[in-house]
Protein backbone atom coordinates (compact mmCIF):
# COMPACT_ATOMS: atom_id res chain seq x y z
CA UNK A 1 0.00 0.00 0.00
CA UNK A 2 1.13 3.45 -0.82
CA UNK A 3 1.23 6.37 1.47
CA UNK A 4 2.62 9.63 1.19
CA UNK A 5 3.53 12.24 3.14
CA UNK A 6 2.72 15.73 2.23
CA UNK A 7 1.90 19.35 3.05
CA UNK A 8 -2.07 19.59 2.74
CA UNK A 9 -3.58 23.37 1.90
CA UNK A 10 -6.80 23.71 4.18
CA UNK A 11 -9.22 24.75 1.38
CA UNK A 12 -12.15 24.97 4.09
CA UNK A 13 -13.15 25.34 7.33
CA UNK A 14 -16.97 24.74 8.54
CA UNK A 15 -17.86 25.48 12.04
CA UNK A 16 -20.81 22.68 12.39
CA UNK A 17 -21.60 23.79 15.99
CA UNK A 18 -19.85 25.06 18.17
CA UNK A 19 -16.94 22.43 19.01
CA UNK A 20 -16.92 20.90 15.99
CA UNK A 21 -15.49 21.28 12.75
CA UNK A 22 -15.00 19.97 9.41
CA UNK A 23 -11.41 20.69 7.36
CA UNK A 24 -10.92 20.37 3.58
CA UNK A 25 -7.54 19.85 2.41
CA UNK A 26 -6.20 19.11 -0.94
CA UNK A 27 -3.61 16.25 -1.16
CA UNK A 28 -4.58 14.34 -4.28
CA UNK A 29 -2.22 11.31 -3.52
CA UNK A 30 -4.00 10.91 -0.44
CA UNK A 31 -7.58 11.56 -1.73
CA UNK A 32 -6.64 9.15 -4.62
CA UNK A 33 -5.45 6.19 -2.46
CA UNK A 34 -7.84 6.39 0.68
CA UNK A 35 -10.36 3.75 1.65
CA UNK A 36 -13.05 4.06 3.95
CA UNK A 37 -12.99 3.77 7.36
CA UNK A 38 -8.70 4.43 6.64
CA UNK A 39 -7.10 7.23 8.62
CA UNK A 40 -4.20 10.05 8.31
CA UNK A 41 -2.07 11.56 10.49
CA UNK A 42 -2.19 15.55 11.16
CA UNK A 43 0.68 17.25 12.02
CA UNK A 44 -1.50 19.54 14.79
CA UNK A 45 0.73 22.27 15.58
CA UNK A 46 3.36 24.94 14.15
CA UNK A 47 5.84 23.73 16.51
CA UNK A 48 7.07 20.93 18.90
CA UNK A 49 3.61 20.89 21.21
CA UNK A 50 1.58 19.09 20.61
CA UNK A 51 4.25 17.26 20.26
CA UNK A 52 2.84 14.09 18.41
CA UNK A 53 1.05 14.17 14.69
CA UNK A 54 -3.15 13.21 15.48
CA UNK A 55 -5.30 10.50 13.94
CA UNK A 56 -8.33 11.21 11.97
CA UNK A 57 -10.34 8.99 9.96
CA UNK A 58 -10.67 9.99 6.55
CA UNK A 59 -14.46 11.56 7.14
CA UNK A 60 -15.21 12.18 2.59
CA UNK A 61 -12.77 12.11 -0.05
CA UNK A 62 -13.68 13.76 -3.73
CA UNK A 63 -12.44 13.55 -7.20
CA UNK A 64 -10.50 16.49 -7.31
CA UNK A 65 -8.25 15.52 -4.58
CA UNK A 66 -9.52 16.50 -1.74
CA UNK A 67 -9.63 14.98 1.86
CA UNK A 68 -11.88 15.54 4.39
CA UNK A 69 -11.86 15.44 8.11
CA UNK A 70 -14.44 16.26 11.08
CA UNK A 71 -13.40 16.59 14.40
CA UNK A 72 -14.31 18.14 17.74
CA UNK A 73 -12.36 19.97 19.99
CA UNK A 74 -10.73 17.99 22.70
CA UNK A 75 -7.42 19.31 23.52
CA UNK A 76 -4.41 21.25 22.17
CA UNK A 77 -4.14 19.28 19.18
CA UNK A 78 -7.83 19.76 17.94
CA UNK A 79 -7.79 23.40 19.29
CA UNK A 80 -5.16 24.38 17.12
CA UNK A 81 -6.55 22.68 13.90
CA UNK A 82 -9.73 24.86 14.62
CA UNK A 83 -7.62 27.85 15.02
CA UNK A 84 -6.14 27.18 11.28
CA UNK A 85 -7.49 29.51 8.20
CA UNK A 86 -7.99 28.61 4.91
CA UNK A 87 -4.75 28.66 3.03
CA UNK A 88 -2.68 27.09 6.23
CA UNK A 89 -1.03 24.14 5.18
CA UNK A 90 -1.25 20.77 7.06
CA UNK A 91 1.65 18.22 6.99
CA UNK A 92 -0.50 14.94 6.40
CA UNK A 93 0.57 11.45 6.12
CA UNK A 94 -1.48 8.63 4.76
CA UNK A 95 -3.42 7.07 4.12
CA UNK A 96 -3.03 4.32 6.79
CA UNK A 97 -4.57 1.59 7.96
CA UNK A 98 -6.78 -1.28 7.12
CA UNK A 99 -10.08 0.11 6.29
CA UNK A 100 -13.88 -1.14 6.02
CA UNK A 101 -14.57 -4.60 3.71
CA UNK A 102 -17.50 -3.49 1.49
CA UNK A 103 -20.50 -5.89 2.44
CA UNK A 104 -21.54 -8.31 -0.13
CA UNK A 105 -23.89 -8.67 -2.71
CA UNK A 106 -27.60 -8.67 -1.12
CA UNK A 107 -27.05 -7.64 2.40
CA UNK A 108 -29.40 -5.14 4.70
CA UNK A 109 -26.72 -2.98 5.27
CA UNK A 110 -26.93 -0.52 8.60
CA UNK A 111 -24.20 2.14 9.71
CA UNK A 112 -24.19 3.15 13.54
CA UNK A 113 -21.95 6.01 14.22
CA UNK A 114 -21.81 7.81 17.68
CA UNK A 115 -20.47 11.27 17.67
CA UNK A 116 -17.39 12.23 16.01
CA UNK A 117 -17.11 7.78 15.38
CA UNK A 118 -19.98 9.28 12.33
CA UNK A 119 -16.83 10.44 10.48
CA UNK A 120 -15.85 7.02 8.23
CA UNK A 121 -18.94 5.61 8.07
CA UNK A 122 -19.88 8.97 5.76
CA UNK A 123 -16.64 8.13 3.64
CA UNK A 124 -18.19 4.33 3.70
CA UNK A 125 -22.01 5.71 3.11
CA UNK A 126 -20.63 7.28 0.15
CA UNK A 127 -19.07 4.09 -1.13
CA UNK A 128 -21.76 1.73 -1.15
CA UNK A 129 -23.91 4.32 -2.91
CA UNK A 130 -22.14 3.93 -5.98
CA UNK A 131 -24.20 0.51 -6.09
CA UNK A 132 -26.89 1.13 -3.70
CA UNK A 133 -28.77 -1.01 -5.55
CA UNK A 134 -26.48 -4.00 -4.87
CA UNK A 135 -27.95 -4.27 -0.98
CA UNK A 136 -30.77 -4.76 0.00
CA UNK A 137 -31.35 -2.00 2.12
CA UNK A 138 -29.06 0.84 3.61
CA UNK A 139 -29.72 2.04 7.12
CA UNK A 140 -27.99 4.81 9.05
CA UNK A 141 -28.10 5.40 12.91
CA UNK A 142 -26.38 8.37 14.54
CA UNK A 143 -26.08 9.13 17.44
CA UNK A 144 -24.63 12.10 19.64
CA UNK A 145 -25.12 14.65 22.39
CA UNK A 146 -27.40 16.98 21.18
CA UNK A 147 -29.12 17.57 17.96
CA UNK A 148 -27.41 20.38 16.38
CA UNK A 149 -24.33 18.47 16.37
CA UNK A 150 -25.87 15.61 13.92
CA UNK A 151 -27.80 17.58 11.59
CA UNK A 152 -25.42 18.84 9.16
CA UNK A 153 -24.32 14.84 9.09
CA UNK A 154 -27.73 13.85 8.61
CA UNK A 155 -28.74 15.85 6.01
CA UNK A 156 -25.63 14.52 4.20
CA UNK A 157 -26.36 11.26 4.15
CA UNK A 158 -29.97 12.11 3.21
CA UNK A 159 -28.47 13.40 0.20
CA UNK A 160 -26.99 9.82 -0.11
CA UNK A 161 -30.73 8.63 -0.50
CA UNK A 162 -29.75 6.75 3.02
CA UNK A 163 -32.81 7.23 5.47
CA UNK A 164 -31.25 8.11 8.90
CA UNK A 165 -32.31 7.62 12.04
CA UNK A 166 -31.39 9.64 14.87
CA UNK A 167 -30.42 9.72 18.77
CA UNK A 168 -29.68 11.93 21.54
CA UNK A 169 -28.23 11.73 24.94
CA UNK A 170 -30.82 15.00 25.57
CA UNK A 171 -34.21 13.98 23.13
CA UNK A 172 -33.50 16.63 21.28
CA UNK A 173 -33.55 14.85 17.76
CA UNK A 174 -34.74 11.26 17.60
CA UNK A 175 -34.61 8.97 19.70
CA UNK A 176 -34.32 9.98 23.50
CA UNK A 177 -31.33 7.49 24.13
CA UNK A 178 -28.33 5.49 22.85
CA UNK A 179 -28.66 4.78 19.54
CA UNK A 180 -28.12 1.09 20.34
CA UNK A 181 -31.53 0.81 21.12
CA UNK A 182 -32.50 1.72 17.83
CA UNK A 183 -30.25 -1.48 16.93
CA UNK A 184 -32.10 -4.15 18.83
CA UNK A 185 -35.21 -3.50 16.53
CA UNK A 186 -33.33 -3.09 13.38
CA UNK A 187 -31.64 -6.98 13.37
CA UNK A 188 -34.45 -9.28 13.18
CA UNK A 189 -35.33 -7.59 9.57
CA UNK A 190 -34.29 -8.80 6.20
CA UNK A 191 -31.22 -10.70 6.88
CA UNK A 192 -27.88 -11.22 6.22
CA UNK A 193 -27.02 -7.70 8.14
CA UNK A 194 -23.46 -6.34 7.87
CA UNK A 195 -23.13 -3.85 10.70
CA UNK A 196 -20.21 -1.20 10.76
CA UNK A 197 -20.24 1.23 13.69
CA UNK A 198 -17.60 3.68 15.01
CA UNK A 199 -17.87 5.81 18.32
CA UNK A 200 -17.99 5.68 22.02
CA UNK A 201 -16.42 2.10 23.16
CA UNK A 202 -19.33 1.30 25.34
CA UNK A 203 -21.64 1.79 21.88
CA UNK A 204 -19.28 -0.79 19.87
CA UNK A 205 -19.05 -3.37 22.54
CA UNK A 206 -22.98 -3.23 22.86
CA UNK A 207 -23.36 -3.60 18.95
CA UNK A 208 -20.74 -6.17 18.76
CA UNK A 209 -22.09 -8.68 21.31
CA UNK A 210 -25.47 -8.22 19.80
CA UNK A 211 -24.02 -8.88 16.45
CA UNK A 212 -22.03 -11.76 18.03
CA UNK A 213 -25.34 -13.09 19.55
CA UNK A 214 -27.01 -13.01 15.84
CA UNK A 215 -24.51 -13.84 13.96
CA UNK A 216 -23.94 -10.98 11.76
CA UNK A 217 -21.02 -9.59 10.05
CA UNK A 218 -20.11 -6.55 12.15
CA UNK A 219 -16.86 -4.26 12.01
CA UNK A 220 -15.97 -1.27 14.05
CA UNK A 221 -13.54 1.15 14.03
CA UNK A 222 -11.45 1.27 16.83
CA UNK A 223 -8.98 4.45 18.47
CA UNK A 224 -6.31 4.75 20.25
CA UNK A 225 -3.10 6.70 21.39
CA UNK A 226 -0.88 6.34 18.57
CA UNK A 227 2.61 8.22 17.98
CA UNK A 228 3.27 7.23 14.80
CA UNK A 229 0.66 5.78 12.65
CA UNK A 230 2.72 3.44 10.11
CA UNK A 231 3.80 0.38 12.55
CA UNK A 232 7.40 1.57 13.75
CA UNK A 233 6.64 2.50 17.17
CA UNK A 234 4.39 -0.26 18.13
CA UNK A 235 2.27 2.36 21.07
CA UNK A 236 -0.98 1.60 19.75
CA UNK A 237 -1.75 -2.12 20.98
CA UNK A 238 -4.95 -3.83 21.97
CA UNK A 239 -4.66 -7.29 23.51
CA UNK A 240 -5.93 -10.07 20.73
CA UNK A 241 -8.49 -12.74 22.39
CA UNK A 242 -6.15 -15.19 21.49
CA UNK A 243 -2.16 -15.07 20.92
CA UNK A 244 -1.13 -15.89 17.57
CA UNK A 245 1.31 -18.99 16.63
CA UNK A 246 4.46 -16.46 16.79
CA UNK A 247 3.39 -15.45 20.23
CA UNK A 248 2.06 -12.34 19.39
CA UNK A 249 -0.22 -11.28 22.18
CA UNK A 250 -1.42 -7.93 21.05
CA UNK A 251 -2.88 -6.38 17.80
CA UNK A 252 -1.60 -2.75 16.83
CA UNK A 253 -4.16 -0.54 15.77
CA UNK A 254 -2.40 1.11 13.13
CA UNK A 255 -1.71 -1.96 10.82
CA UNK A 256 -4.15 -4.53 12.02
CA UNK A 257 -6.59 -1.72 11.87
CA UNK A 258 -8.19 0.76 12.89
CA UNK A 259 -11.02 -1.71 11.42
CA UNK A 260 -11.54 -4.72 12.94
CA UNK A 261 -13.97 -7.57 12.57
CA UNK A 262 -15.96 -6.93 15.85
CA UNK A 263 -15.88 -10.90 16.79
CA UNK A 264 -11.80 -10.35 17.03
CA UNK A 265 -11.93 -7.76 19.58
CA UNK A 266 -11.70 -8.26 23.42
CA UNK A 267 -14.76 -6.05 24.63
CA UNK A 268 -14.24 -4.53 28.13
CA UNK B 1 37.79 28.53 -6.29
CA UNK B 2 34.60 25.86 -6.45
CA UNK B 3 34.08 23.92 -3.63
CA UNK B 4 32.69 20.68 -5.04
CA UNK B 5 30.27 18.53 -3.10
CA UNK B 6 31.25 18.28 0.89
CA UNK B 7 32.51 14.70 1.80
CA UNK B 8 29.67 13.11 4.53
CA UNK B 9 32.07 9.97 5.03
CA UNK B 10 32.72 8.83 8.84
CA UNK B 11 34.41 5.99 10.16
CA UNK B 12 32.80 3.68 12.82
CA UNK B 13 35.80 1.52 13.85
CA UNK B 14 35.72 -1.12 10.74
CA UNK B 15 32.82 0.26 9.17
CA UNK B 16 32.22 2.89 6.81
CA UNK B 17 29.10 4.98 6.40
CA UNK B 18 28.11 7.10 3.62
CA UNK B 19 27.24 9.73 6.19
CA UNK B 20 26.13 10.33 9.78
CA UNK B 21 22.94 9.90 10.11
CA UNK B 22 21.57 6.62 11.04
CA UNK B 23 17.90 5.93 12.75
CA UNK B 24 17.69 5.03 16.07
CA UNK B 25 16.24 1.86 17.48
CA UNK B 26 12.93 0.97 17.91
CA UNK B 27 11.98 3.99 16.12
CA UNK B 28 12.26 2.66 12.63
CA UNK B 29 10.90 -0.38 12.41
CA UNK B 30 12.82 -2.99 10.54
CA UNK B 31 13.08 -0.06 7.83
CA UNK B 32 10.35 -1.29 5.47
CA UNK B 33 7.90 0.85 7.78
CA UNK B 34 9.48 3.34 5.82
CA UNK B 35 10.04 2.87 2.18
CA UNK B 36 6.92 4.98 1.32
CA UNK B 37 8.42 8.28 2.93
CA UNK B 38 12.25 8.24 2.71
CA UNK B 39 15.06 6.51 0.36
CA UNK B 40 16.82 4.13 2.97
CA UNK B 41 19.81 4.33 0.50
CA UNK B 42 20.72 7.67 1.49
CA UNK B 43 20.64 7.08 5.02
CA UNK B 44 24.17 6.30 6.59
CA UNK B 45 22.55 3.21 8.82
CA UNK B 46 19.97 1.64 9.75
CA UNK B 47 19.39 0.31 13.37
CA UNK B 48 16.31 -2.27 13.67
CA UNK B 49 14.20 -2.13 16.71
CA UNK B 50 15.48 -4.42 19.32
CA UNK B 51 15.81 -7.91 18.75
CA UNK B 52 16.14 -10.76 21.70
CA UNK B 53 16.06 -14.70 21.56
CA UNK B 54 12.61 -15.18 21.87
CA UNK B 55 9.81 -13.58 20.83
CA UNK B 56 8.79 -10.70 23.15
CA UNK B 57 4.79 -9.58 23.25
CA UNK B 58 5.56 -6.34 25.03
CA UNK B 59 3.39 -4.72 27.18
CA UNK B 60 0.57 -4.29 28.11
CA UNK B 61 -1.66 -0.22 26.70
CA UNK B 62 -1.14 2.32 27.54
CA UNK B 63 2.51 1.85 26.24
CA UNK B 64 2.83 5.56 25.00
CA UNK B 65 1.89 9.14 26.20
CA UNK B 66 2.76 12.44 24.95
CA UNK B 67 4.66 15.32 27.18
CA UNK B 68 5.72 18.25 26.98
CA UNK B 69 8.49 18.46 24.55
CA UNK B 70 8.66 14.80 24.50
CA UNK B 71 7.05 11.09 25.09
CA UNK B 72 7.64 8.73 26.92
CA UNK B 73 7.12 4.86 25.89
CA UNK B 74 6.77 1.62 27.87
CA UNK B 75 6.34 -0.80 24.78
CA UNK B 76 7.75 -3.51 26.89
CA UNK B 77 10.77 -4.60 24.16
CA UNK B 78 8.08 -5.84 21.34
CA UNK B 79 9.90 -8.06 19.15
CA UNK B 80 9.55 -10.75 16.69
CA UNK B 81 12.63 -12.82 18.27
CA UNK B 82 16.45 -12.88 16.20
CA UNK B 83 15.24 -16.62 14.36
CA UNK B 84 12.00 -14.70 12.85
CA UNK B 85 14.12 -11.31 12.40
CA UNK B 86 16.80 -13.62 10.38
CA UNK B 87 14.04 -15.43 8.00
CA UNK B 88 11.79 -12.53 7.80
CA UNK B 89 13.24 -9.17 7.81
CA UNK B 90 17.01 -9.66 6.68
CA UNK B 91 16.32 -10.13 3.21
CA UNK B 92 14.73 -6.40 2.73
CA UNK B 93 17.53 -5.26 5.02
CA UNK B 94 20.08 -6.56 2.77
CA UNK B 95 19.44 -5.27 -0.16
CA UNK B 96 18.38 -1.42 1.26
CA UNK B 97 21.78 -0.03 0.26
CA UNK B 98 22.30 0.95 3.64
CA UNK B 99 24.40 -0.11 6.73
CA UNK B 100 22.19 -2.30 8.71
CA UNK B 101 22.98 -2.51 12.34
CA UNK B 102 20.89 -4.84 14.55
CA UNK B 103 20.01 -3.53 18.16
CA UNK B 104 19.99 -6.87 20.07
CA UNK B 105 18.49 -7.12 24.14
CA UNK B 106 18.44 -9.87 26.42
CA UNK B 107 17.66 -11.00 30.12
CA UNK B 108 21.22 -12.80 30.95
CA UNK B 109 25.06 -12.13 29.92
CA UNK B 110 24.44 -15.75 28.22
CA UNK B 111 21.17 -14.49 26.18
CA UNK B 112 23.19 -11.48 24.68
CA UNK B 113 26.26 -13.95 24.27
CA UNK B 114 23.81 -16.79 22.06
CA UNK B 115 22.18 -13.33 19.82
CA UNK B 116 25.33 -12.42 19.00
CA UNK B 117 26.30 -16.01 18.02
CA UNK B 118 23.10 -16.66 15.85
CA UNK B 119 23.94 -13.21 14.33
CA UNK B 120 27.15 -13.92 13.27
CA UNK B 121 27.70 -15.27 9.98
CA UNK B 122 24.29 -13.62 8.57
CA UNK B 123 24.86 -11.69 5.59
CA UNK B 124 23.85 -7.72 5.48
CA UNK B 125 24.62 -6.71 9.04
CA UNK B 126 27.27 -4.46 9.12
CA UNK B 127 27.32 -4.43 13.22
CA UNK B 128 25.57 -5.38 16.64
CA UNK B 129 24.16 -2.55 19.07
CA UNK B 130 23.83 -3.83 22.16
CA UNK B 131 21.40 -2.56 24.49
CA UNK B 132 21.68 -2.38 28.07
CA UNK B 133 19.26 -0.46 29.52
CA UNK B 134 17.04 -3.90 30.41
CA UNK B 135 17.02 -5.50 33.53
CA UNK B 136 19.40 -8.12 34.64
CA UNK B 137 17.14 -10.81 35.80
CA UNK B 138 19.67 -12.53 37.85
CA UNK B 139 20.47 -9.81 39.61
CA UNK B 140 17.60 -8.22 41.06
CA UNK B 141 16.39 -6.75 37.96
CA UNK B 142 19.74 -3.75 38.10
CA UNK B 143 19.56 -2.53 34.50
CA UNK B 144 23.10 -4.05 32.85
CA UNK B 145 23.70 -0.61 32.20
CA UNK B 146 23.82 0.83 35.24
CA UNK B 147 26.76 -0.73 37.04
CA UNK B 148 29.86 -0.84 34.61
CA UNK B 149 31.34 -4.24 35.71
CA UNK B 150 27.92 -5.60 34.44
CA UNK B 151 28.44 -3.28 30.94
CA UNK B 152 31.74 -4.97 30.98
CA UNK B 153 30.52 -8.81 31.27
CA UNK B 154 28.15 -8.20 28.28
CA UNK B 155 30.58 -6.16 26.21
CA UNK B 156 32.88 -9.19 26.05
CA UNK B 157 30.13 -11.85 26.24
CA UNK B 158 29.00 -9.96 22.52
CA UNK B 159 32.44 -9.72 21.04
CA UNK B 160 33.63 -13.21 22.30
CA UNK B 161 30.62 -14.06 19.72
CA UNK B 162 30.68 -12.21 16.93
CA UNK B 163 33.43 -10.80 14.23
CA UNK B 164 30.77 -8.05 13.69
CA UNK B 165 31.82 -4.46 14.89
CA UNK B 166 29.82 -3.85 18.55
CA UNK B 167 28.19 -0.36 19.29
CA UNK B 168 27.45 -0.45 23.23
CA UNK B 169 24.31 1.90 23.64
CA UNK B 170 24.64 3.66 26.92
CA UNK B 171 22.11 4.29 29.62
CA UNK B 172 21.74 7.31 30.80
CA UNK B 173 20.14 6.56 34.22
CA UNK B 174 23.68 6.37 35.90
CA UNK B 175 25.61 9.09 38.33
CA UNK B 176 28.52 9.12 35.57
CA UNK B 177 28.09 7.93 32.33
CA UNK B 178 31.71 8.28 31.68
CA UNK B 179 32.43 5.26 33.77
CA UNK B 180 30.08 2.78 31.96
CA UNK B 181 31.81 4.37 28.77
CA UNK B 182 35.29 3.59 29.67
CA UNK B 183 33.77 -0.34 30.69
CA UNK B 184 32.73 -0.55 27.51
CA UNK B 185 36.09 0.83 25.55
CA UNK B 186 37.99 -1.47 27.79
CA UNK B 187 35.81 -4.47 27.87
CA UNK B 188 36.78 -4.48 23.87
CA UNK B 189 33.67 -2.45 22.61
CA UNK B 190 34.37 -0.51 19.13
CA UNK B 191 31.57 2.32 19.43
CA UNK B 192 29.44 3.58 22.29
CA UNK B 193 25.83 5.31 21.48
CA UNK B 194 24.05 7.13 23.95
CA UNK B 195 21.73 8.11 25.19
CA UNK B 196 19.08 5.97 25.43
CA UNK B 197 15.28 7.03 27.08
CA UNK B 198 15.43 9.18 30.58
CA UNK B 199 13.52 6.78 33.11
CA UNK B 200 10.26 8.78 34.01
CA UNK B 201 6.47 8.76 34.41
CA UNK B 202 3.18 10.50 34.03
CA UNK B 203 0.22 10.99 36.06
CA UNK B 204 -3.14 11.49 35.66
CA UNK B 205 -4.10 13.91 38.61
CA UNK B 206 -8.03 13.64 37.61
CA UNK B 207 -7.68 9.81 38.06
CA UNK B 208 -4.69 9.79 40.11
CA UNK B 209 -3.92 6.88 37.77
CA UNK B 210 0.05 6.35 35.72
CA UNK B 211 -0.49 7.36 32.26
CA UNK B 212 1.74 4.17 31.64
CA UNK B 213 0.07 0.88 32.15
CA UNK B 214 3.86 -0.21 33.08
CA UNK B 215 3.99 3.17 35.31
CA UNK B 216 7.66 3.99 33.84
CA UNK B 217 8.79 4.03 30.92
CA UNK B 218 11.37 6.03 29.19
CA UNK B 219 11.48 9.84 27.74
CA UNK B 220 12.52 10.69 24.29
CA UNK B 221 12.15 13.50 22.15
CA UNK B 222 13.25 17.38 22.57
CA UNK B 223 12.99 16.63 25.97
CA UNK B 224 16.66 15.13 26.47
CA UNK B 225 18.28 17.06 24.05
CA UNK B 226 20.50 19.05 26.14
CA UNK B 227 20.81 15.98 28.97
CA UNK B 228 21.87 13.83 25.76
CA UNK B 229 24.20 16.30 24.50
CA UNK B 230 26.18 16.97 28.03
CA UNK B 231 26.41 13.13 27.87
CA UNK B 232 28.03 13.06 24.66
CA UNK B 233 30.25 15.98 24.72
CA UNK B 234 31.75 13.96 28.35
CA UNK B 235 31.94 10.72 26.68
CA UNK B 236 33.47 12.02 23.59
CA UNK B 237 36.21 13.31 25.77
CA UNK B 238 37.07 10.57 27.55
CA UNK B 239 36.94 7.80 25.30
CA UNK B 240 38.64 7.05 22.11
CA UNK B 241 36.38 4.92 20.44
CA UNK B 242 33.84 6.52 17.93
CA UNK B 243 30.65 8.42 19.99
CA UNK B 244 27.54 7.88 18.02
CA UNK B 245 25.06 10.81 19.45
CA UNK B 246 21.31 10.26 20.09
CA UNK B 247 18.71 12.33 21.65
CA UNK B 248 15.71 14.36 20.38
CA UNK B 249 17.27 15.05 17.22
CA UNK B 250 14.81 16.76 15.73
CA UNK B 251 16.59 18.78 12.41
CA UNK B 252 19.74 19.34 10.83
CA UNK B 253 20.86 21.83 13.68
CA UNK B 254 20.35 19.54 16.09
CA UNK B 255 22.12 16.51 14.72
CA UNK B 256 24.77 19.22 14.01
CA UNK B 257 25.07 20.06 17.83
CA UNK B 258 26.12 15.99 18.71
CA UNK B 259 28.55 16.26 15.88
CA UNK B 260 30.08 19.31 17.11
CA UNK B 261 30.42 18.07 20.91
CA UNK B 262 32.18 15.11 19.46
CA UNK B 263 29.97 11.93 18.22
CA UNK B 264 30.75 11.08 15.12
CA UNK B 265 27.61 9.88 13.76
CA UNK B 266 23.92 10.58 14.92
CA UNK B 267 21.10 8.24 15.47
CA UNK B 268 17.43 10.06 14.80
CA UNK B 269 15.01 8.48 17.21
CA UNK B 270 11.03 9.87 18.15
CA UNK B 271 11.26 12.45 15.25
CA UNK B 272 11.13 9.60 12.35
CA UNK B 273 7.22 9.12 14.20
CA UNK B 274 6.24 12.14 13.42
CA UNK B 275 8.09 13.27 10.15
CA UNK B 276 8.78 9.88 8.69
CA UNK B 277 11.36 11.19 5.70
CA UNK B 278 13.37 13.41 8.66
CA UNK B 279 16.64 11.17 8.71
CA UNK B 280 16.79 11.55 4.27
CA UNK B 281 16.08 15.95 5.16
CA UNK B 282 19.50 15.66 7.73
CA UNK B 283 21.30 14.12 5.40
CA UNK B 284 20.66 16.99 2.79
CA UNK B 285 20.55 19.77 6.13
CA UNK B 286 24.31 18.71 7.06
CA UNK B 287 25.52 18.76 3.10
CA UNK B 288 24.02 22.34 2.86
CA UNK B 289 25.42 23.25 6.29
CA UNK B 290 28.94 22.08 5.30
CA UNK B 291 29.01 23.77 1.42
CA UNK B 292 27.61 27.01 3.37
CA UNK B 293 30.54 27.14 5.94
CA UNK B 294 32.68 25.91 2.61
CA UNK B 295 33.62 22.80 5.18
CA UNK B 296 34.84 20.08 2.87
CA UNK B 297 34.37 17.05 5.10
CA UNK B 298 31.82 16.21 7.72
CA UNK B 299 34.92 15.39 9.95
CA UNK B 300 35.85 18.99 9.77
CA UNK B 301 32.82 19.60 12.16
CA UNK B 302 32.85 16.40 14.21
CA UNK B 303 34.27 17.30 18.19
CA UNK B 304 34.89 21.12 16.95
CA UNK B 305 33.34 22.45 20.06
CA UNK B 306 34.91 25.78 20.73
CA UNK B 307 35.03 26.30 24.43
CA UNK B 308 37.51 29.14 25.29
Amino acid sequence: MTSYQTNAEILRKEQITGDIFRLTLNCPEIADQARPGQFIMLKASAKNTPFLRRPFSVHQTSINGRVQVLFKVLGKGTEYLASCTSGTLLSVVGPLGRGFTLPQKGTSVCLIGGGMGIAPLFFLAKRLSRHHDHYTSIKVMLGAATAKELLTLKSDFEQLGMPVEMATDDGSAGHHGFVTDLVQSTIGENPPWAFYTCGPHPMMKKIALLCREKDCFCEASLETMMACGIGACLGCVIPRPLPTESGEQYFHVCKDGPVFDAGDILWK
Amino acid sequence: MEIGKPKLKVQLGSIQLKNPVMTASGTFGYGNEFTNYVNLHHLGGIVVKGISLLPRPGNPPPRIVETEGGMLNAIGLENVGVLAFINDKMPFLKEAGTEVIVNILGDTVDEYAEIANKLNNIKGISAIEVNISCPNVKKGGVAFGADPKMVSAVTRAVKDNTNLPVIMKLSPNVTDITATAMAAEQAGADAVSLINTLMAMAIDSETRRPRLANIIGGLSGPAIKPVALRMVWQVAKTVKIPVIGIGGIMNTEDALEFLIAGATAIEVGTANLINPAITGEIVQGISDYLSAHRLESVQEIIGSLITE
